[in-house]
């Protein structure tokens, strides 16, 4: 045993002591998002695969699609998909990896932890959108050369920040279902049926039923959101857009965030 | 300090841990000892708010753990040391604590010294970690902090001989600095090596409680004669009731000087006088943990049980 630590034991200075600020909450918590190799390699999939879709925009796509909007989409795309899952993950592993034990014991206010990691994502989310503008681009200067053919800048900045809102939109997603099922296995299943299952089943029913059809962008989550990634005309779209993320991600949260102040940790 | 006041725990109609009250006072190691599932460590996490106890209160130095500013420069916290992310090293697992806590980035390599973890295997995954070294990770976790207590669940749990020594070294000299240790076992033996104070609980209850030293004396004497018999006649006459161990000794819940006065007045020649030792506090233990206990225990003991009966 050594004098440094345990000499200090009664000579205390408790009085100096201070609140964690969340700023550093943030911090250690945007450092657990890279800090193991799957947290690493699932953002390092979103640069990874922004950059393929632009190699295939530019290798396979028609000339007349050789545009800003549709290189910003192509690389944005997998942002949208897996954006979702770095908020989700990094809530679920407190409770599948049990790494909660020691968390929710450095920061006693599960409500401050829960707002750091929703931040946190947050932060990866506007940086991966910085990436993906960027090598849309570039990827639209270069294509556009090779194909020859006018460079396109088709994107306005109202556009752009409504594709910015669609992607805090599916990351929101994450959040929220890490919340309700507190478990990676769950909580990634979930997420599938949400995005996957869920929109096939309502545009299935918006086909057969008329009373469904008009019902369709007031419930269908994913529906509603592509206005924000296609672009917004209408106040009609932003209110189909308010009540779909009400239904499905305010009111689930809060149900998900009583859960978290609530539930043991183990 | 820790105060732990009418603690109670009840997952729907079964009580876990039915109002428990002790104090882990500074400067002593205090043992927590009981069988698997008496419910020691749903008690920890009541202490520091993984778990909302349904009646009572647990403070450390007369606050709520929740309430504590930076909980970690106070409270050192180890309720499972395999509770990590499996993908994450050593090493990472402390920056991460140390950033948290707000301490200076040295602590790391000095807490990984002070643990006796080497340099490769901080930077080792914690997923290929022994049972050993997760414990010697979880204990630089919660010192990492300069803390005041320490809050420490089956420390010494996967530790060899030689750990435990370590362990109990390194809380011994802690306590003796002023630090308050709580520690769990379901181990007296661990227990007798490293606490100060001993609090026994039992299917929820506390069934024992006080200094080792007391509770070793309220272990009772053991006696041994070359003529056992006369010792034995000896002792019921000054009033002492005894059992005979298996071992041919006497035991007696009567103290040491009481046992010799009678034994010198009967005129025997004794061979042995003293304090029981930790046969007697596990003897203890076994005995008030006998309706808890999930396995049956030994035959020597109900034999022992039944003699006492018998005398």
């Amino acid at each position: 045993m050594t004098a440094t630590t345990v000499d200090q034991v009664t000579t205390r200075r408790r009085t100096e002591l201070k609140q964690i600020p969340l700023s550093r909450v943030v911090r250690v918590e945007l450092r657990k998002m890279f800090d193991t190799r799957s947290g690493f390699w699932l953002i390092a999939s979103i640069a990874i695969t922004g950059l393929i879709a632009t190699v295939a925009t530019v290798a396979f796509a028609p000339d007349k699609y050789l545009t800003y909007y549709n290189f910003a989409k192509a690389v944005g795309y997998p942002i949208t998909v897996i954006l979702p899952m770095v908020a989700l993950l990094s809530i679920t592993s407190e409770w599948s990896q049990r790494s909660g034990l020691t968390t929710f014991t450095y920061v006693p206010s599960r409500r401050r932890v829960i707002w750091a990691k929703t931040l946190s994502s947050v932060i990866v989310a506007v940086a991966s959108m910085v990436f993906a503008f960027a090598v849309g681009a570039i990827g639209n200067v270069v294509g556009s050369a090779i194909a020859g053919t006018p460079t396109v800048w088709d994107l306005s900045v109202g556009h752009a920040l409504t594709i910015v809102l669609g992607n805090l939109v599916s990351l929101s997603i994450g959040t929220m279902l890490g919340m309700v099922l507190r478990s990676s296995a769950g909580g990634l299943v979930m997420y599938f049926v949400l995005v996957l299952l869920v929109p096939n089943l309502s545009s299935l029913l918006a086909t057969s039923q008329d009373w469904y059809r008009d019902l369709q962008p007031w419930v269908d989550l994913p529906f509603a959101q592509a206005y924000l990634f296609e672009g917004m005309h209408t106040g009609a779209q932003w209110a189909h857009v308010a009540t779909t993320v009400g239904l499905w991600i305010v009111l689930p949260g809060i149900f998900g965030l009583r859960r978290v102040m609530r539930s043991e940790v183990k | 300090m820790i105060t732990i006041d009418s603690l109670t725990k009840k997952y729907g109609g079964h009580t876990v841990v039915h109002d428990i009250n002790f104090t882990a006072r500074s400067g002593r190691v205090t043992g927590f000892l009981g069988p698997n599932g008496a419910g020691k460590s749903t008690s920890m996490r009541m202490m520091v708010g993984l778990t909302t106890p349904t009646e009572g209160t647990a403070t450390i130095s007369g606050r709520r753990f929740a309430d504590l500013p930076n909980p970690g420069r106070e409270v050192g916290v180890m309720l499972d040391a395999s509770a990590q992310h499996a993908g994450r090293t050593g090493r990472e697992i402390l920056t991460i604590a140390q950033q948290i806590m707000g301490v200076p980035a040295s602590r790391v390599p000095e807490l990984l010294e002070l643990v006796s973890l080497t340099g490769t295997e901080a930077d080792r995954r914690v997923g290929n970690y022994s049972l050993g070294m997760r414990q010697r990770l979880g204990i630089a976790a919660a010192l990492i902090g300069d803390p005041s207590v320490l809050i420490l669940d089956e420390p010494a749990n996967g530790l060899d001989p030689a750990g435990i020594r370590w362990m109990r070294d390194l809380l011994r000299d802690y306590a003796d600095h002023g630090g308050t240790v709580l520690l769990s076992s379901h181990l007296l033996a661990e227990i007798e090596i490293i606490a100060d104070d001993i609090v026994m609980i039992g299917q929820g209850r506390i069934v024992s409680q006080g200094s080792k030293a007391e509770l070793l004396a309220a272990a009772g004497t053991v006696v041994r004669a070359a003529d056992i018999e006369a010792l034995q006649r000896a002792l019921a006459a000054a009033g002492v009731t005894t059992t005979v161990s298996e071992d041919g000794s006497l035991r007696t819940d009567t103290e040491a000087a009481v046992v010799g006065r009678a034994a010198y007045e009967g005129g025997v020649v004794l061979t042995e006088l003293r304090n029981a030792d930790s046969g007697g506090l596990e003897e203890m233990f076994l005995e008030l943990t006998a309706d808890t206990q999930r396995d049956t225990h030994s035959d020597t003991h109900s034999d022992t049980r039944r003699e006492r009966t018998a005398a």
